[in-house]
C-alpha cells in the first residue's frame, strides 16, 4: 500500500484502526444478539410486563439517532451515575467508562432493538404445528426452544442478522466521536497530522467497503450452509 | 434534575430543530430526484448505465455516512492545498467562504447518501410490479416514456413506499451527524449547551425525546399517505375482510 501512495508512515495506524473496528463490531454484535433474543422473548411473552418493556425498548431505540444515544450513554449516564453515587455515599465520586466498553454496550443495545425484530419474525416463521407436536410428545419449554424453535429460527434470522451486522459495522465509525481509536478516528488523526484529509478518509472508506464486501461474502456462505437441508422449489 | 438550562434555551432548541428538519426535507427531495435517475440507470440493460449506478450505490451504501461527510467536507481541502492558485482565484471571486461553510457539504453528502439507499428501494419497487401490467401497457402501444410515467413509476412508488418511509426516518436521524462538522442542528445545539452547563443527562434525554417524537410523526404521516394511496386495494366499507396492504415499520 505504501508503494503507490505515500502515507507518511501512517499506514499501520489505519490497520490498527481496522482491528479495533472489527473488535468493537464483533463484541457489539454479540451484545446485540443477546439483547435481540431477550427482546424477542419479551415481545412474544404472555406476560404484559415483559411485552411492555420489550416494546418500549424497541420503540425508543429506533426513534432516536445512534449518535444521540451514544452521547447520552457515554456522557449522560456517567454523570447521572456519578450524581446518584455521590448522593448515596456523600462524597464526590468520579466514574470513567472507557470508550471501548461504552461503544460496545451502546452499539449492542441499539442494534439489539433491530435484532429483536429479526428474531421475533424468525420465531413466528416456525410453523405452529411443529411446536404443538413437540408439546404433544411432552417436551419441556426449554427443550422445545433448544430442539425445535432455535435450530429453525436461526436459519430464518440469518438474512436479517446479516443486514444488522452490515449496518452495525458502519455504525462503529460513530465511536470516533467518543475518542475510541477505531478506523475513522485513526484516519482522522493521520489526516490532520500530515494534512492529507482526502487520501486518508478515502482509504478509510475503502477499508469499510472491504469489511462490507467480506461480510457479504461470509453471509452468503453461512446462509448456503444453513440452508443445506432445505429443498428448493 | 436541573431543567433550567432547557427552559432558558428553548429558542435555541427550536432553531436547532428547524435546521434539522430543513436538512431532512431538502436532502430527501434532492435525494429522491437522484435516486430515481439512479434506479432507472441501475435497471437498464446498457452496461455504461448500470455499471456506474451499481458502483455508486455500492460505495455509498457500503461506507459509513460519517466517513462520507469527512471525505467531502475536509477532503476537498487537500485539493486546494495542492492547488493554491485555484484557491487564490476562488478567494478573489469571493466564493471561498462558501467552500468553508459546512452547510452545503452536509446537504450534499446527506443527499448523495440517501439517493443510494432510495435508488435500491425504487429499484425494488419497479421489479415488484406484476409483469402482466407492463405487458398490458406495451400491448396498448404505449411508448417507453409514457409507460414509465403512467404505469411503472406510480406503481413502483406505491410498492416502495413502506421501505422509503424507513429511509426518510433514518435520513432524519442521520442529520444528527452534521453536528460533528460544527453545524448547529438539534444535536449541535445540545453539544454546545452541554459543554457550557454540564447538564448532559437532562439535555440528551430532552433532545432524544424530540428526535423520537419527530421520527414517529414522520412515520405516522407517511402511513396516512400509504392509506390514501392504497384505496383501490381496500375493501368497500362494511365488508369484513382485512386489506392485504403492506404497512411500514421501522426496520433497518
Amino acid at each position: 500500500m505504501e508503494g503507490f501512495i505515500d502515507l507518511k508512515g501512517y499506514g499501520w495506524t489505519l490497520w490498527a484502526g481496522v482491528a479495533i473496528t472489527i473488535e468493537v463490531g464483533i463484541c457489539a454484535a454479540i451484545v446485540a444478539v443477546i439483547m435481540g433474543l431477550l427482546g424477542a422473548w419479551g415481545k412474544l411473552s404472555k406476560s404484559p410486563v415483559a411485552r411492555t418493556i420489550a416494546n418500549t425498548y424497541t420503540v425508543i431505540v429506533r426513534g432516536v439517532p445512534e449518535l444521540v444515544l451514544i452521547l447520552l450513554c457515554y456522557y449522560g449516564l456517567t454523570i447521572l451515575l456519578q450524581r446518584v453515587l455521590s448522593l448515596i455515599s456523600g462524597e464526590d465520586v468520579r466514574i470513567d467508562i472507557n470508550p471501548f466498553s461504552a461503544g460496545v454496550i451502546t452499539i449492542g443495545i441499539i442494534y439489539g432493538a433491530f435484532a429483536t425484530e429479526v428474531f421475533r419474525g424468525a420465531f413466528l416463521a416456525v410453523p405452529k404445528g411443529q411446536i404443538e407436536a413437540a408439546r404433544a410428545i411432552g417436551m419441556s419449554r426449554i427443550l422445545i426452544f433448544r430442539r425445535v424453535l432455535m435450530p429453525q429460527a436461526w436459519r430464518f434470522a440469518l438474512p436479517g442478522l446479516g443486514n444488522v451486522w452490515l449496518v452495525l459495522t458502519k455504525a462503529t465509525s460513530l465511536m470516533s466521536v467518543i475518542q475510541l481509536s477505531e478506523l475513522l478516528r485513526n484516519a482522522d488523526v493521520a489526516a490532520r497530522a500530515v494534512h492529507m484529509p482526502f487520501t486518508f478518509y478515502f482509504l478509510a472508506s475503502l477499508f469499510y467497503l472491504g469489511i462490507t464486501i467480506l461480510s457479504m461474502l461470509g453471509q452468503q456462505r453461512v446462509e448456503a450452509w444453513a440452508n443445506r437441508g432445505v429443498r428448493r422449489a | 434534575m436541573d431543567t433550567s438550562v432547557i427552559t432558558n434555551n428553548i429558542d435555541r432548541f427550536v432553531s436547532g430543530t428547524l435546521l434539522t428538519l430543513q436538512l431532512t426535507a431538502v436532502s430527501v427531495l434532492l435525494g429522491l430526484c437522484l435516486a430515481l435517475l439512479l434506479a432507472l440507470a441501475r435497471i437498464s440493460p446498457r452496461r455504461f448505465l448500470w455499471m456506474p449506478a451499481y458502483a455508486y450505490i455500492f460505495y455509498f451504501r457500503g461506507t459509513p455516512l460519517l466517513v462520507q461527510i469527512f471525505l467531502f467536507y475536509y477532503g476537498i481541502g487537500q485539493y486546494f492545498a495542492d492547488h493554491p492558485d485555484i484557491r487564490a482565484y476562488l478567494q478573489d471571486l469571493g466564493l471561498w467562504t462558501y467552500l468553508r461553510n459546512p452547510y452545503p457539504f452536509a446537504l450534499l453528502t446527506l443527499s448523495l447518501n440517501t439517493a443510494a439507499y432510495g435508488a435500491e428501494i425504487i429499484r425494488g419497487g419497479i421489479l415488484g410490479i406484476p409483469h402482466g401490467e407492463i405487458e398490458a401497457a406495451r400491448a396498448y402501444g404505449m411508448s417507453r416514456l409514457l409507460m414509465l410515467r403512467r404505469i411503472i413509476l406510480p406503481r413502483a412508488f406505491r410498492i416502495a413506499l413502506p421501505a422509503y418511509t424507513n429511509d426518510v426516518v433514518f435520513t432524519f436521524q442521520a442529520t444528527s451527524l452534521v453536528s460533528i462538522i460544527t453545524l448547529m442542528d438539534l444535536t449541535g445545539i445540545a453539544r454546545v449547551l452541554i459543554s457550557r452547563s454540564f447538564a448532559a443527562f437532562e439535555i440528551w434525554i430532552f433532545v432524544g425525546a424530540i428526535y423520537c417524537a419527530i421520527s414517529y410523526a414522520i412515520l405516522y404521516g407517511f402511513q396516512l399517505l400509504e392509506f390514501r394511496w392504497s384505496g383501490h386495494l381496500r375493501d368497500r366499507p362494511g365488508t369484513a375482510a382485512k386489506p392485504a396492504v403492506a404497512t411500514t415499520v421501522l426496520v433497518r
